[in-house]
């Protein structure tokens, strides 16, 4: 089931193909040709290390002292900036306004469709879809309006860049959806419902106690990509005018560049290390999910 | 994907439990009530997708006091400046795309051929995820400090080697350098999107293959080539479209006018003056949403081909 589920799915949505499909495993003693190695050597090596590059140019770039000496001011420096700490403040705010309101406004809708509604599940794909036809500077040229409004009759509320969580839930959804939808694939999720319904359990309590958890996985990977992305949105922000850190990272670059590529690569393995814990643990808690419905079902 | 095991099961649930099974709530909801907690999701992206998409056709449109003209329209294809902007993101997206996918795919190809769950896998996807999605602004830093004006590469020429073959850094601010970091970040996407599709690929097919004395070569004309081709021009387009609507990278490294379309519609944003053209960067914006979702829907029909094979 992994298979379809990445070819079809994965490639709709950049970031969930690979990063939430498992390998097929393959059985031992394949047999290598010798120009298979060599070739698969040269393109790890060529591609691997042009990807590399810009990144250890980076922290070639960081790192310099005086006088051609190495040094961390500059990674010292992002404390000095009370701007700076605003911006990570910010996004990191941001964020987990995100992952909430993601949450809250997918899980429940999601399991309705699959336990109630079949006949809704394909709308509500498509529309969690389609915000990858819909660019995101498209967006904003069309919220624009949606925003001045909000900044005129909500008072500071509407006028928060903490208000960007509403166009970011937007812009997650394809990835969410992806995550949350493979998970509950992954279960028997109409059983499980309907088994807790007969034993007295009401709604809410069927999808934050029994559902929840067999999806953990799943909602383990949507909030991961949904903090990766919010992390690192520009386009939206700073259309918006909004300080967050990378609008912050853009405008230090023309102040202290050092620093802004010391932030930069901080930003970019703090991403990379939220993507690679869960590609190695949430495959598992997904399956481990799936185990302890199968068996009794068997 | 056409018939997910829980979509096949679920209309049985109905029969099998019955009304017996169903709790109090189901009695209060109803049919149509089932329909009413959909509610909030779809009230949510009317609000927040939905409507800003007809703000932005809507507004193609009209003019600033609400007639409706097609003077905005008109100006996509009278300006020069925007049929310039229009045909350089077109070539822009249509060369990152190709080279994105022909070095993605290499690379997809060298990581599947490993260990499914060795540790580089697992790094290369993670930072694939990283680079192709997150990257942005950071990614435009990143080439400034290896490219750019004493930076890692020309520092290595000049002053390590002294040689003055490189040059001058400003290319890395004009649209070819856009077309060097845009490639860059197309590499990780095509790995993300078509190691499923290698995956899909069986040991038996290579295996049949050779022992009926097929060659390598054999085995990628008549075998992989032909089932990977529909998935290959699916992601091609899938890049095209991430190409085209990228916005932050081209904003922080060109500083001087507005070569590409989202940097268009960024500066008819930011500066909305000119009496009359209030809603041209709307006709812009329209534009795009065109050419995109004409590129998903041709999209769309390719997946549906490539899933034939993946099961």
């Amino acid at each position: 089931m992994t298979a379809p589920q990445g070819t079809s799915l994965g490639a709709a949505a950049p970031g969930g193909g690979a990063l939430l499909s498992q390998p097929r495993p393959r059985g031992r003693g394949r047999r290598r040709r010798p120009g298979q190695l060599v070739a698969r050597a040269i393109v790890l090596v060529v591609v691997l290390g042009y990807l590399v590059l810009p990144l250890f140019a980076m922290v070639e770039f960081s790192t310099r002292g005086d006088y051609g000496t190495r040094s961390l001011g500059s990674y010292e420096a992002i404390l000095s900036y009370p701007n700076l700490i605003d911006g990570i403040v910010t996004s990191l705010e941001i964020a987990v306004l995100t992952v909430l309101g993601m949450l809250i406004l997918l899980v429940p809708t999601m399991v309705w469709t699959v336990v109630r509604v079949p006949r809704m599940r394909r709308v509500v794909e498509f529309l969690c879809l389609l915000p990858l036809a819909i660019p995101a500077i498209v967006i904003v040229v069309g919220i624009g309006p949606i925003y001045q409004w909000m900044g005129q009759h909500l008072g500071a509320v509407g006028a928060s860049p903490l208000t960007l969580a509403l166009i970011d839930i937007i812009l997650v959804l394809p990835y969410a959806y992806r995550a949350i939808d493979a998970s509950l694939r992954s279960i028997d999720t109409a059983t499980l419902a309907d088994a807790a319904r007969s034993l007295g359990a009401g709604w809410p309590r069927t999808i934050l106690q029994v559902i929840v958890p067999n999806i953990r996985g799943g909602i383990l990977s949507a909030s991961v990509l949904a903090i990766a992305l919010v992390l690192g949105e520009y386009t939206i922000s700073s259309l918006l005018a909004f300080n967050t850190l990378q609008v912050v990272i853009y405008l230090l670059g023309k102040r202290d560049p050092f620093v802004s590529v010391a932030v930069s690569f901080a930003a970019l393995v703090f991403a990379f290390v939220l993507l690679f814990v869960i590609s190695r643990f949430a495959p598992g808690a997904v399956h481990r999910g799936q185990q302890t419905i199968e068996e009794p079902a068997a | 994907m056409t018939e997910s095991p829980v979509s096949r099961r679920t209309p049985s649930i109905g029969k099998v439990a019955g009304p017996a099974s169903r709790g109090a709530g189901d009695r209060t909801f109803g049919r149509v009530g089932n329909s009413l907690a959909l509610i909030p999701f779809h009230a949510y992206v009317l609000v927040f997708l939905i409507l800003p998409t007809l703000i932005v056709s809507v507004g193609a449109f009209t003019t600033s006091n609400g007639s409706v003209t097609l003077d905005n329209v008109r100006q996509l294809f009278t300006s020069d400046v925007f049929a310039d902007a229009f045909v350089k993101s077109i070539q822009l997206s249509v060369a990152t795309a190709i080279l994105g996918a022909v070095i993605g795919g290499l690379l997809a190809w060298a990581v599947v051929r490993g260990d499914p769950n060795g540790l580089l896998r697992q790094l290369v996807v993670a930072a694939s995820g990283v680079l192709a999605q997150f990257g942005g602004v950071m990614l435009a830093f990143g080439f400034l400090a290896t490219f750019g004006f004493n930076a890692l590469v020309p520092n290595l020429f000049t002053k390590t080697l002294h040689l003055n073959v490189l040059p001058d850094p400003s290319w890395l601010y004009s649209l070819a350098g856009l077309a060097v970091v845009y490639t860059y970040f197309q590499i990780p996407l095509m790995l993300i999107v078509f190691v499923p599709s290698l995956d899909g690929l069986r040991q038996e097919w290579y295996d049949a293959s050779a022992s009926l004395g097929g060659s390598a070569w054999s085995f990628w004309r008549h075998v992989g080539g032909p089932i990977l081709a529909p998935s290959f021009l699916g992601a091609l387009l899938l890049l095209f479209t991430n190409a085209f609507s990228a916005y932050a990278t081209a904003a922080a490294l060109i500083s001087q006018g507005a070569p590409i379309l989202t940097l268009q519609i960024a500066a008819q944003l930011q500066s909305e003056v000119v009496i009359g053209q209030e809603n041209v960067g709307k006709a812009l914006a329209l534009a795009m949403i065109v050419v995109v979702a004409v590129v998903m829907i041709l999209y769309a029909a390719i997946q549906r081909r490539a899933s034939r094979w993946a099961r």
